[in-house]
């Protein structure tokens, strides 16, 4: 059986500001995640909105949540509610779509992240509690728990570069929990998703950069 | 993993000879890779979370943003204290404002912790709370009856499902008050196999529990179902430990929640398009709330 929930403060927490887990808290985990991924505040972001976060975002504060998250706040963090007009004064353009497109999840969003030529697109489920999880990342299909911090390495899809990116892992004794290689099509980009035990740091990731092959790294913890 | 079903959690517990709070704490410590004390400790800071809501939602005047919710609280608070009679008892009233204190802070976009969900917030606070002080209980049964909480959420929550969105109301707010009432029983004395039975009953008697918020606002009928959950908890509670027994399995009852929930239409499962949301009074008020540029 594949457990979704693996700590009890998922079930007993997280603290949070109202109204909603899934549409708030869970929302803002979504939004938080994606800014990671991004690397720094995104000058625009499109936010399109499916099931039931397409019909009750306004109500439940989603839309307060996901910039907020974007803006980098944790769920508890007391300036949410002023969200959508901190990130008009600092500059990051927000526009919201309610799609009617039936998805696998009703809370879903879809979050296009821009700032010249640097665009990401991810796709957050909020699966109740508090929790999401992330289902796609520029198009490539992962599941993220969020239970472990997870590498993301896109590569170049060829042979060799997995096993230089696992042998770095074993060499600074960073034992991975599950691994997922993803691409759209043979020999084009791919997307190492690896869930490890430990935390890899700014040092690592460096190392990893410099590998042969490899155009972007990213932890998310 | 030391358990994964309500069944393994008791088996575990009565054979080890261990509360359902222990057996929590030590998975969690297992799994998380984390000392016991310093899982104690965080869990003791929701602990104080909760009762700062129930102290802010009890004392101050709060009003949501819509004015659809806040200030009842206060009213039942002052109705226990102050009425010659009460039908139903001092102790289930108290359970009841101090859930009902909690929701209107959710509301009110104050701060909360998550049991299981924000929409089901008020129902553990409100209960553990409570039956702290008419049990005596101290600190430290406080917060391993969240822990027992945690346990039965886990289950519900790898078994079935938590959110409103995938199963209705009894995922959250039926969930709660099975958390709840299990907790309860822990404080109480109760043996793992009574919490066990005390989810059962609760969870029974919210099967079918749709999730229909006036213009998706976790307010109405939200904060109210927090009250009533909170009293079907003690209820449940008492039951189980007078050695009332479900006739059906608690995870089985928990099966059939999953079920019921799959099986609901998508209108009743957080979307405001039916139930209380679509009736003429929540569709104006939708109105009144959102304008004219509301999408129904």
């Amino acid at each position: 059986m594949h457990m979704k929930y693996r700590t009890v403060f998922d079930i007993i927490g997280p603290v949070m500001i109202g109204p909603s887990s899934s549409h708030t808290a869970g929302a803002a985990r979504i939004g938080r995640a994606a800014r990671t991924m991004f690397g720094k505040m995104p000058q625009h972001v499109s936010i399109i909105l499916y099931g039931s976060f397409a019909k009750t975002y306004r109500g439940h504060g989603t839309d307060i949540a996901l910039v907020g998250g974007l803006l980098d706040f944790d769920t508890f963090d007391t300036r949410m509610a002023e969200s959508l007009d901190i990130a008009s004064e600092e500059g990051m353009a927000v526009e919201f779509i309610e799609s009617d497109e039936l998805t696998d999840h009703p809370n879903t969003a879809r979050l296009i992240l821009q700032d010249g030529d640097h665009r990401l697109e991810v796709v957050g489920i909020s699966i109740g509690g508090g929790k999401m999880e992330i289902t796609e990342l520029n198009g490539f299909q992962l599941s993220l728990s969020g239970n472990a911090p997870v590498l993301l390495v896109y590569h170049h899809d060829r042979h060799g570069a997995v096993a230089a990116v696992a042998t770095i892992l074993a060499r600074h004794e960073i034992n991975i929990g599950y691994m997922q290689v993803s691409r759209k099509e043979k020999g084009s980009q791919a997307l190492m998703s690896i869930e490890t035990d430990q935390v890899v740091d700014e040092l690592l990731q460096e190392e990893i950069r410099k590998q042969h092959g490899m155009l972007s790294v990213t932890v998310l913890s | 993993m030391l358990f994964r079903s309500v069944a393994e959690l008791v088996e575990y517990a009565e054979s080890e000879q261990l509360k359902i709070s222990d057996v929590m704490m030590r998975q969690e410590s297992d799994v998380m890779n984390r000392p016991i004390e310093e899982i104690y400790r965080e869990m003791e800071e929701n602990l104080r979370v909760m009762e700062l809501a129930i102290e802010r939602g009890t004392t101050e005047d709060l009003k949501s943003k819509s004015g659809l919710s806040g200030g009842d609280a206060r009213k039942i608070m002052m109705y226990r204290e102050n009425a010659p009679v009460l039908l139903t008892g001092s102790t289930v009233l108290e359970a009841v404002a101090s859930a009902t204190a909690v929701s209107e802070v959710n509301a009110a976009m104050g701060i909360v912790v998550a049991t299981p969900t924000a929409g089901a917030c008020g129902i553990l606070p409100g209960t553990i709370s409570t039956a702290s002080k008419k049990l005596n209980s101290s600190r430290e049964d406080m917060v391993r009856a969240l822990f027992v909480a945690g346990a039965i959420g886990f289950c519900i929550a790898n078994n079935a499902c938590i959110s409103g969105a995938a199963g209705g109301c009894q995922a959250e707010v039926g969930s709660a008050t099975a958390m709840a009432a299990a907790a309860v029983v822990e404080m109480a004395g109760g043996t793992p196999s009574q919490s066990a039975q005390a989810v059962a009953i609760a969870l029974k008697n919210m099967l079918g529990l749709v999730c229909d918020p006036v213009a998706g606002l976790v307010e109405a009928p939200c904060v109210k179902r927090n009250a009533m959950g909170a009293a079907i908890a003690m209820v449940a509670a008492d039951l189980a430990l007078a050695g009332v027994e479900s006739v059906i399995p608690t995870d089985e009852v928990i099966d059939a929640m999953y079920k019921i929930g799959r099986d609901m239409p998508v209108s009743l499962r957080e979307t405001a398009l039916g139930g209380l949301a679509a009736t003429p009074t929540g569709r104006s008020l939708e109105r009144q709330i959102f304008g004219n540029e509301s999408s129904e």
